[in-house]
């Protein structure tokens, strides 16, 4: 008896704790036990102890389980919808200076919820890997491979020789050694573009491009396409900035314009964690799991910004449900609640007349087994506390 | 509401459990019809109406007294019968045309089969079998799909019969382009003629249901005329009967139909016979529909647009939003609100003349049976009585009726119910628009107080977002015993302490409540034996008083140890105060300004309450940990009793901010009028360089966009100057508007700097000011100028008064503001909406996977871990670190 109580009164080792923990597992989050391990791993605990915290923690974590029947979906709707009234409208204008304007704001907000095509302001966060992401340099290379560079950015004039049907560009050598360009590299450029008896002359920082055309509307159409011409970068990426973070140290490249496929294909570029903040190209490019945490991830910084505490529980829901089909559906008219299967509950939302025509060609037949038809009919809500239904013997 | 109870043996109870949709068939129309309309009068010289009009009696009664002719009820019970117009010429369904012409496209003129091979229509049947059982939205897309298959076939794989474009030209006319481009219009009788053909598997294929939406159907060859009772007349003052806009429409079509069959009789030339057809149509169509893009809307003499069918569901107002989705109910009051600080967080205050007339049914039983006598005794005017009695026979009584009201009484017994007003102690529902979230609707306990507002305690404000400059709102009394179990479990106030946005408290101190906590938990105040008696009784507190903290000169306690005195034993609790300097180096317990809240074993060892603490929408505070931890009730109980001393506590000191608390020295203004000059030099030597072309352009950014942000940020750094130096020449102990500031009860230091020092830079649309005249905001500035001043940035402080172009920047900046909360709450009240109808049917079912009505999973746990976001502490399920210690010691 004497041992038992020995070790019931030992400090235990950290492997002793981590071997009981281990035990836990199916009855806590894992992340939850996690968090035991290196909050105890600080302390001195004793067996007799180490029982009574697992005994506590267990009892608080069933206490805070969620009851069947819970309306987890209106709660959630309601946690996001009811401080989007106290959001201000336009994004704070900030003092000090800003390299973007991102709209995170009410508008963002709405632009996740209903699953914009495009969002108003493309935008990407790329990372680094190990090599790159602390050396400034390194950093800003990568950054100018992602930036889209034409030629129109840099020359410092183009004009046209209507005399000798040539277009003369004269290069910015400043600009050029910034976007890490030669002038080879530009004339290279040029040289596949020119087609079928064009020349390409080079006097210093002065190319002279002569197509052979001899009609000088279609010269000037060449010199538009000729500008555009790509030299560097990625399509649609218009700039891209490196950043610091502050409590990693790490450098990171936020764009404006997104070409998420591309860059991920850019050695030096962290493809685990780079984003864009386009949901739909995360969905094609990463998948539609990446997509639901792209939407989590934008709406949770929409509400930092303006200051306002949401749990994330309710971002994931509404995440789940716009994903849930494996295709992004927006929160409306065209997704999730134009989709229902209840006749009534489509009516009640929006375009009533319209859904009721088509249910009734289709010959469709409404179960009441959603909330708004049961509203409807002046039946119990099959949530909350009208789930429960019992069964007991008529006599 | 003296309606009769029927018994409940007349009639079956019978539980929906679905509805099935379709179209009526012209046999179904003439079947459930009771009379053929072909009069478009409505009544005649003596005000009776016609037979085979319009108003026929058999259609229903809506005349009080009047039994219907044809199910004997009175008004109350006649549920009003269907009559039927016998159409001269088919027409087409408006509402339809769609599904009309998508068919017609789809199958053969001539021999009326899906324009696909045999072959590929079995695969297709078969297909759609299999996903018709599980995938409701791939069979539909499917359907789709098929339908534009089939409508570029231009030769029928079944009888080789060519096939021709179909147009349609809306509303609701078709023609065929036949070789050539020439267009023949399709009659409705041939368009019905080919919808018949249709067989029924091949409509199938297409989505339709041909059971009960046979596509000839959608052509109408008989109209349905509705029960009077949708459609009543209203009668004047005047005594001039106003007819319903359908029965306006009926009387049209009536006349249309009418004359068309005459013509048609007659043997009237073609032209008239096809201008009186679609006259016909037209009538027949916007008495569906009166918004159809392409037709005219038919007009009111009054040119005021009819309302017809589809109008009257659609909308905000319409029937689904406005009568089905919510409905109108009784058992409700609704006034003004006002504050009472007496109360319990869990109460509400009901003025009496509410009280007497909001009932409560209360079944008799051997237990309660005098005391429902007493009541009904005391009649509908004497409070505390009853204004029902409802006899075993579901007979009601009015007690305002009853002349012997003692009679009555004796009369009853078990199995009698007595609608008794409500009283102290009765729950109800309270409610304050807009309802944005559950905690805009809770359960309170009825306190009958006299006065006519509802009354409620200053902490449950937040929750409901309200105030007392005029704010109304609802209250409900639940009638059943269900509903008042749910009311008193599951909505009562005290259970939404913790809101489950962010698991934290939304219900808590505000204002002088947090300024009261601070002033009696700071380390000097001292309290004598009376004044500790007088708080303390405040709080209803039972129990011996703690040790002094002063012996002597004499007994002397602090508001530390009475707040511990209600703090559950066991409790502790550390953190920073909203006072808190935010020192680069946190001293913990040795903090000097006392701003660090530590509590051990229920004991405030130091800090100050204040909002940080105590206040609400603050997660992880005390009242966090105290509901938390032991329960709901210790937190209301804490809330209740607490709260209280700290206001008596504010009276016994008094509290006034007056012009005083916002005195700083004057060099304070040489210092800020220093500090404006500096800005101004640098902005003036910023135009200068802008004007002469040497500002260089920020990254992405033009050279004006540039100039402006620059010269707002040096703007921006006088403000935060100011409110530096508001800080450092104001402080707690002499100015109250500080106190305020630093405890979080009101406003922030920025505004007491905008108050006593500088106002700052005013903004509209999120810029400084430039709209005005051409070059210049307002005529007192040179043109051209782009300073400071002249864009908005006031100088002035509020107390000294700002020049007449100040004031009017700050007035434009306040309008700003104003539009800019209009429009946003537009935005987000839509967002809401769509939010809520996209996720309303999802719940945790009892396996814990989250689901939606359909029983498809959302989430396998919901939020990954299963917890209630209103049961944990900040999102955490569980607080080790409070666990851990707690065992550990």
């Amino acid at each position: 008896m004497v041992v038992v109580e020995d070790v019931r009164n030992k400090v235990l080792t950290i492997e002793e704790i981590e071997a009981r923990l281990a035990l836990l597992e199916g009855q806590l989050p894992r992340k939850l036990i996690e968090e035991l391990l290196s909050e105890l791993s600080k302390r001195k605990v004793t067996g007799k102890q180490l029982e009574e915290v697992i005994r506590e923690i267990l009892r608080r974590f069933r206490k805070a389980l969620v009851d069947p029947g819970e309306a987890v979906g209106i709660v959630g709707a309601q946690s996001i919808g009811e401080p989007s009234t106290q959001m201000i409208l336009r994004s704070f204008h900030f003092a000090g200076i800003r390299a973007f304007s991102m709209a995170l704001s009410l508008p963002r907000l709405i632009e996740i919820v209903d699953a914009r095509k495009k969002p108003s302001i493309p935008s990407m966060t790329v990372y680094l890997d190990e090599e790159h992401r602390y050396d400034l340099n390194k950093a800003r290379e990568i950054a100018q491979q992602i930036q889209l560079t034409t030629i129109e950015n840099v020359a410092r004039s183009t004009e046209i020789d209507y005399v000798n049907f040539a277009i003369v560009i004269e290069l910015d050598p400043e600009i050029l050694r910034d976007r890490g360009l030669t002038v080879e590299d530009v004339k290279k450029a040029l040289e596949k573009a020119k087609g079928r008896g064009g020349e390409v002359e080079v006097q210093g920082y002065t190319i002279i491009f002569r197509p052979a055309v001899t009609d000088l509307l279609k010269l000037r159409k060449i010199r538009d396409r000729i500008l555009n011409l790509r030299l560097k970068g990625l399509k649609n990426v218009k700039k891209a900035i490196v950043r610091r973070d502050e409590k990693t140290g790490e450098y990171y490249i936020v764009t404006e314009g997104t070409n998420l496929a591309a860059v991920l294909t850019i050695p030096g570029v962290d493809s685990r964690r780079t984003l864009s903040n386009d949901i739909h190209e995360v969905a094609e490019v990463l998948g539609i799991e990446a997509a639901r945490t792209v939407i989590i991830q934008e709406m949770q910084k929409v509400l930092e910004q303006q200051g306002l505490e949401v749990d994330v529980r309710h971002l994931m829901l509404v995440a789940d449900i716009m994903t849930q089909t494996g295709r992004i559906r927006q929160i409306g008219r065209h997704g999730v609640a134009g989709e229902k299967p209840s006749v009534l509950a489509r009516a009640a939302f929006e375009v009533t007349v319209h859904h009721l025509v088509n249910a009734a060609a289709r010959g469709e037949f409404d179960e009441l087994r959603g909330v708004t038809e049961n509203v409807i009919v002046g039946n119990p809500i099959p949530v909350g506390t009208g789930l429960v239904e019992l069964l007991m013997s008529h006599e | 509401m003296s309606q009769v109870v029927t018994p409940v043996a007349e009639v079956p109870l019978k539980k929906i459990k679905g509805i099935k949709f379709g179209i009526l068939s012209p046999d179904i129309i003439r079947k459930m019809s009771v009379t053929q309309i072909v009069t478009a009068d409505t009544y005649d010289e003596d005000g009776m109406p016609i037979r085979s009009g319009l108003m026929d009696r058999r259609l229903g009664s809506i005349e009080p007294g009047v039994r219907c002719e044809t199910c004997g009820n009175t008004m109350a019970h006649c549920p009003g019968h269907f009559g039927h117009i016998e159409l001269a010429r088919p027409v087409i369904h408006v509402l339809f045309v769609k599904h009309i012409y998508n068919i017609l496209r789809a199958t053969c003129r001539e021999c009326g089969r899906l324009l696909l091979p045999p072959e590929e229509i079995e695969r297709y049947k078969r297909r759609l079998e299999r996903l018709k059982k599980h995938w409701r939205l791939l069979a539909q897309k499917l359907c789709d799909q098929i339908l534009k298959r089939a409508s570029k076939v231009t030769v029928c794989p079944h009888c080789n019969a060519p096939q021709y474009k179909i147009k349609l030209e809306k509303p609701y006319t078709f023609y065929e382009e036949r070789e050539g481009g020439a267009l023949v219009r399709l009659y409705p009788t041939d368009i019905r003629s080919r919808l018949e053909k249709v067989p029924d598997d091949d409509l199938r294929l297409l989505g339709y249901d041909p059971e009960v939406a046979r596509p000839e159907w959608m052509v109408l060859t008989v109209l349905p005329v509705p029960p009077t009772c949708v459609r009543p007349s209203i009668t004047l003052e005047s005594g001039i009967r106003s007819e319903d806009d359908l029965t306006h429409k009926l009387v049209d079509i009536i006349r249309t139909n009418q004359k068309l069959k005459e013509n048609l009789e007659s043997g009237a030339p073609q032209n008239i016979i096809d201008d009186l057809w679609s006259l016909l149509q037209y009538h027949i169509a916007t008495y569906f529909d009166n918004e159809l893009p392409g037709a005219p809307q038919a007009k009111h003499r009054s040119q005021r647009p009819l309302k017809t069918l589809a109008q009257r569901l659609k909308g905000k107002e319409g029937r689904f939003r406005g009568n089905l989705s919510g409905k109108r109910v009784d058992f409700s009051a609704r006034t003004v609100i006002s504050p009472d600080p007496n109360l319990s967080i869990n109460e509400v205050g009901v003025p009496i003349d509410v009280a007497k007339i909001l009932t409560v049914p209360e079944r008799v039983t051997e237990y309660n049976i005098e005391e429902l006598r007493e009541l009904v005794i005391r009649g509908p005017d004497q409070y505390p009585g009853a204004n029902y009695v409802i006899r075993p026979d579901g007979r009601r009584i009015d007690l305002r009726y009853v002349k012997d009201r003692h009679a009555l009484a004796q009369q009853l017994g078990p199995g009698w119910i007595v609608e008794r007003h409500l009283r102290d102690g009765d729950i109800v529902l309270f409610n304050r628009q807009p309802s944005l979230h559950r905690m805009s609707m809770m359960g309170h306990i009825v306190r009958v107080l006299p006065g006519r507002t509802f009354r409620l305690h200053l902490c449950v404000c937040p929750p409901y977002n309200a105030d007392f400059d005029g704010d109304e709102m609802n209250l409900h009394v639940p009638q059943t015993e269900e509903a008042r179990a749910e009311a008193r479990l599951l909505c009562l106030v005290q259970e939404h302490i913790l809101s489950p946005r962010y698991g934290g408290p939304i219900i808590g101190a505000t204002q002088d409540y947090i300024t009261g906590a601070y002033l009696l938990t700071r380390k000097d105040t001292l309290l004598t034996k009376e004044q500790v008696c007088k708080l303390l009784a405040a709080a209803k507190y039972v129990g011996d008083l703690p040790e002094p903290a002063f012996l002597k000169p004499k007994e002397l306690w602090t508001g530390k140890q009475l707040v511990s005195l209600f703090l559950p034993k066991d409790i502790f609790f550390e953190m920073k105060a909203a006072v808190c300097n935010k020192c680069a180096e946190c001293r913990k317990e040795d903090c000097p300004f006392d701003s660090y809240i530590k509590i051990v074993k229920g004991e405030m060892v130091c800090g100050v309450l204040d909002k940080n603490a105590i206040g609400a929408q603050k997660p992880e505070n005390l009242l966090h940990r105290i509901t938390l931890e032991y329960g709901t009730d210790v937190g209301r109980d804490f809330i209740d009793r607490v709260f209280r001393m700290f206001l008596r506590y504010l009276d016994y000191r008094g509290f006034t901010m007056g012009l005083d608390s916002l005195d700083v020295p004057s060099e304070a203004y040489e210092e800020l009028k220093k500090l404006y000059d500096e800005a101004e030099a640098q902005i003036r030597k910023l135009i200068e360089e802008y004007r002469a072309g040497k500002l260089e352009a920020l990254p992405g950014y033009t050279i004006e966009e540039t100039l402006e942000a620059r010269i707002t940020e040096i703007l921006e750094v006088v403000r935060t100057k100011a409110t530096e130096m508001a800080g450092k020449y104001l402080d707690v102990f002499t100015s109250e508007a500080m106190i305020m500031a630093k405890s979080g009860a009101r406003a922030n230091i920025l505004n007491i700097a905008q108050m006593c020092l500088c106002l700052g830079p005013q903004t509209v649309r999120g810029e400084r000011i430039k709209r005005g005249y051409r070059n210049r905001t307002l005529p007192v500035f040179e043109p051209g100028d782009i300073g400071a001043a002249a864009r908005g940035f006031v100088f002035s402080c509020l107390k000294k008064g700002l020049k007449p172009y100040e004031f009017f920047f700050h007035a434009a900046s306040g309008r700003d503001g104003l539009v800019d909360t209009a429009v946003r709450t537009a935005q987000s009240g839509y967002m809401q909406r769509r939010l809520i109808n996209a996720l309303q049917d999802v719940y945790v079912a009892y396996d814990g996977t989250v689901r939606t009505s359909d029983g498809s999973i959302v989430q396998f746990r919901y939020g990954e871990d299963g917890t209630d976001p209103s049961r944990s502490y900040h999102g955490k399920s569980v607080d080790l670190n409070y666990v851990v210690s707690k065992v550990l010691g």
